[in-house]
């Protein structure tokens, strides 16, 4: 077992597998020259030169688009986005063109590129740049979102997702490229779909994914650990297709559920994870599920005000102790 | 090609010039213009250099958040084109945003607290650096997504024809922000309807750390133009306020006249990283190239044709530097002496709930 980032994690995923499948190529703004604007993929011009490592220029619409064409023709695209927010201004090319395609064809023509990059809030950056768009791409048919939390799911679901047919949405975190973690030794793929539980419970059921599961929800849970309360903590990887099977166990088991999100409330994936439990756990339930969101604002640059606008432990201590009847 | 045209440019003004600027400023400037005016111009160039400064300063220290990108080198352009307009007219920028509010008159202490994510600033801390946004400035923000702003700078030009109104509307663009599409739609739909905008790009030769040539099929970016038949004009000088401003008061008068768009290609050159986050040199441009491009620093170029003309004395200089050092120290005081936004600031300014206006 090595230590590494998941920058470095990342890196290696698609150091792999452009060395395994000449098919393979990545584009975006500054991944050449630059080595990427958070680093991850330094060192690959270098090693592919500039045929398959391509610097584009600022024109998300243009290169999303030429990602879609080439992978209609046989090619299989990374386009890195420089953050998910810029993603907007491709947005028709990700969801009229590139989830559609397949389907519209009639089969004709599938698409399998990969747009990944970072999402989510770092710190101070202000409205436009701190979004966590998963629930807006989960909504599209054809489109997959995957969402590692650390460097072993990072570089084992790149990998799938690279070698996956259909276009994927791979969301990161910019303020987790740094962080370590084993990964196993040699070649390894971790499947779509598939979640992991992350600690054996029986009070509650905690779903959360990405930055907010790390930073946020597993100190929580500690807490409460601290408390006497045992939470099962599961942590889905792919916002979609979700881990539906597992979530619906670990709820018919400890009857109750907590999720916890980065994202806006209102039809935020979360929302989608309450739709399904009810339907098929309605009778396992013993609380209503509570929801820990963002809140429901464009999130400001001041710094007190980013904080009291995003999750954080409190919070979650307080949603499962709802869910529990302790408040 | 272009990048050849425009070393030979500078190698010609270094080594025709024992004063530095003499050659390009000379014949630029307008007779017109009162010599109040050009040192009031060379103060707020003054200001817009030493409040980046110190704003680098309080990002080092901690104190600024974010993203914070700063204007060193690009002051003639500011100044410059600012100089061609009335209070009345319209700012609209990306993200580089700071010199330009400056020059609208937007309170530099407000400036200052907003970076300091303090209740006092320009947007009450929920913009930041890159949001600085004043209605009754006619400053219609900063933009942080590359291209945002362009089409909307067409939409205030729409409004000031459709009211019959003489404003026009100035907008400021990145030499990589013309590679996008709203770039190419708005040029368009300007021409198309010859709106009352100027659109200026700031021709810093770099989009973080890709060279011009890099991403741009068409290296000369003034020449984006053409395909919508559309009057433009480019300035290599951009060190030269005096040039700047002669450029833009000409696109503006036309504006003003026929309600026509113009591109503007001013060529600058930025010092600092492309934010604070990012290196000044690096795999993208070299040390050498930075400081040989320092050697015609707007500041200095401006300084010494003052001084040629008998405008100003060193002593005007050394009383500047007094001067603005004070109003920066102000803006520090201010900005640091303010509160936070208060807890419920949050919930405020999300669907706006006054009345019209
Ligand atoms: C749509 C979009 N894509 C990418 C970015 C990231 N980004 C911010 S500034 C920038 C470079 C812009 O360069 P240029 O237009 O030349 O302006 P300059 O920074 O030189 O003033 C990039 C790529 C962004 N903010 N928005
Ligand atoms: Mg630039």
């Amino acid at each position: 077992m090595a230590v590494v980032s998941i920058r470095e994690a990342l890196n290696q995923a698609m150091d792999e597998e452009m060395t395994r499948d000449e098919r393979v190529f990545l584009m975006g703004e500054e991944v050449a020259q630059y080595n990427g604007a958070y680093k991850v993929s330094q060192g690959l011009l270098q090693k592919f030169g500039p045929r398959r490592i391509i610097d584009t220029p600022i024109a998300e619409a243009g290169f999303a688009g030429v990602g879609i064409g080439a992978a209609m023709v046989g090619l299989r695209p990374i386009v890195e986005f420089m953050t998910w927010n810029f993603s907007l201004v491709a947005y028709d090319q990700i969801v009229n063109h590139a989830a559609k395609m397949l389907s519209m064809s009639g089969g004709h023509f599938h698409v399998p590129i990969v747009f990944r990059g970072p999402g989510g809030a770092a710190h101070n950056l202000g409205a436009t740049h701190s979004q966590a768009l998963e629930s807006i791409y989960a909504h599209i048919p054809g489109l997959k979102v995957v969402m590692p939390s650390n460097p072993r799911d990072a570089k084992g679901l790149l990998k799938t997702a690279i070698r996956d047919d259909n276009p994927i949405i791979f969301i990161e975190s910019e303020v987790m490229y740094g962080e370590k973690g084993e990964i196993p030794d040699g070649e390894y793929t971790i499947p779509l779909g598939v979640g992991e539980i992350l600690r054996e419970g029986t009070d509650v059921t905690v779903v959360s994914w990405s930055k907010i599961l790390q930073h946020v929800t597993v100190k929580a849970v500690q807490r409460l650990a601290e408390e006497g309360i045992s939470v099962e903590l599961i942590d889905p990887r792919t916002i979609k297709p979700m881990d539906w099977e597992l979530i619906f166990a670990s709820v018919r088991k400890t009857n109750r559920l907590v999720i916890v999100e980065e994202g806006w409330p209102f039809a935020g994936v979360g929302a989608q994870i309450v739709d399904e439990v009810q339907k098929h756990c309605f009778d396992d339930l013993d609380a209503p599920v509570e929801r820990v969101t963002q809140e429901d604002v464009p999130l400001p640059y001041a710094h007190n005000l980013e904080v009291s606008s995003l999750p954080n432990i409190q919070r979650v201590i307080r949603a499962v102790r709802k869910a529990m009847y302790l408040d | 090609m272009r990048r050849q045209l425009l070393s030979q440019h500078l190698v010609h003004v270094l080594m025709n010039n024992s004063a530095i600027g003499s050659a390009p400023s000379k014949p630029t400037r307008d007779p017109g213009l009162p010599p109040d005016t050009l040192l009031k111009w060379y103060d707020e160039m003054l200001l817009i250099r030493r409040f980046e400064e110190k704003s680098a300063q309080l990002y080092g220290m901690g104190k600024i958040g974010g993203f914070c990108h700063l204007y060193n080198g690009q002051e003639a352009v500011s100044t410059g084109s600012l100089g061609a307009i009335n209070p009345e007219d319209y700012v609209i920028t990306a993200y580089r945003d700071h010199g330009l509010a400056i020059s609208k008159g937007v309170d530099p202490r407000a400036i200052l607290a907003e970076l300091l994510g303090k209740h006092t600033g320009t947007t009450k801390g929920k913009g930041g650096s890159m949001h600085i946004f004043d209605r009754e400035k006619n400053f219609l923000g900063g933009h942080a997504i590359v291209g945002g702003h362009i089409p909307i700078a067409a939409g205030v030009a729409f409004a000031s024809k459709y009211r019959g109104e003489k404003r026009v509307c100035l907008c400021f663009i990145g030499d990589g922000a013309t590679n996008i599409g709203t770039f190419h739609e708005s040029l368009n739909l300007a021409a198309l309807w010859k709106l009352p905008v100027i659109y200026i790009i700031e021709n810093n030769k770099y989009g973080m750390g890709t060279a011009v040539a890099r991403a741009s099929a068409v290296e000369e970016l003034h020449q984006k133009a053409a395909a919508y038949d559309m009057r433009n004009e480019v300035v290599e000088s951009g060190y030269d306020v005096l040039a700047v401003h002669k450029a833009v008061k000409a696109a503006v008068d036309h504006a003003r006249a026929t309600y026509e768009p113009s591109l503007l290609e001013i060529q600058t050159f930025r010092y600092r990283g492309h934010s604070m986050s990012d290196p000044v040199s690096g795999h993208y441009r070299t040390k050498e190239e930075v400081e040989t491009q320092k050697k015609l620093d707007p500041l200095v170029v401006f300084a010494e044709s003052l001084k040629r003309d008998g405008l100003a004395s060193d002593e005007y200089f050394e009383n500047a530097e007094k001067r603005i050092k004070a109003v920066v120290d102000e803006c520090v005081e201010f900005a640091e002496n303010s509160p936070e936004p208060p807890a419920d600031e949050l919930w405020k300014d999300v669907y706006f709930e006054r009345g019209g206006f």
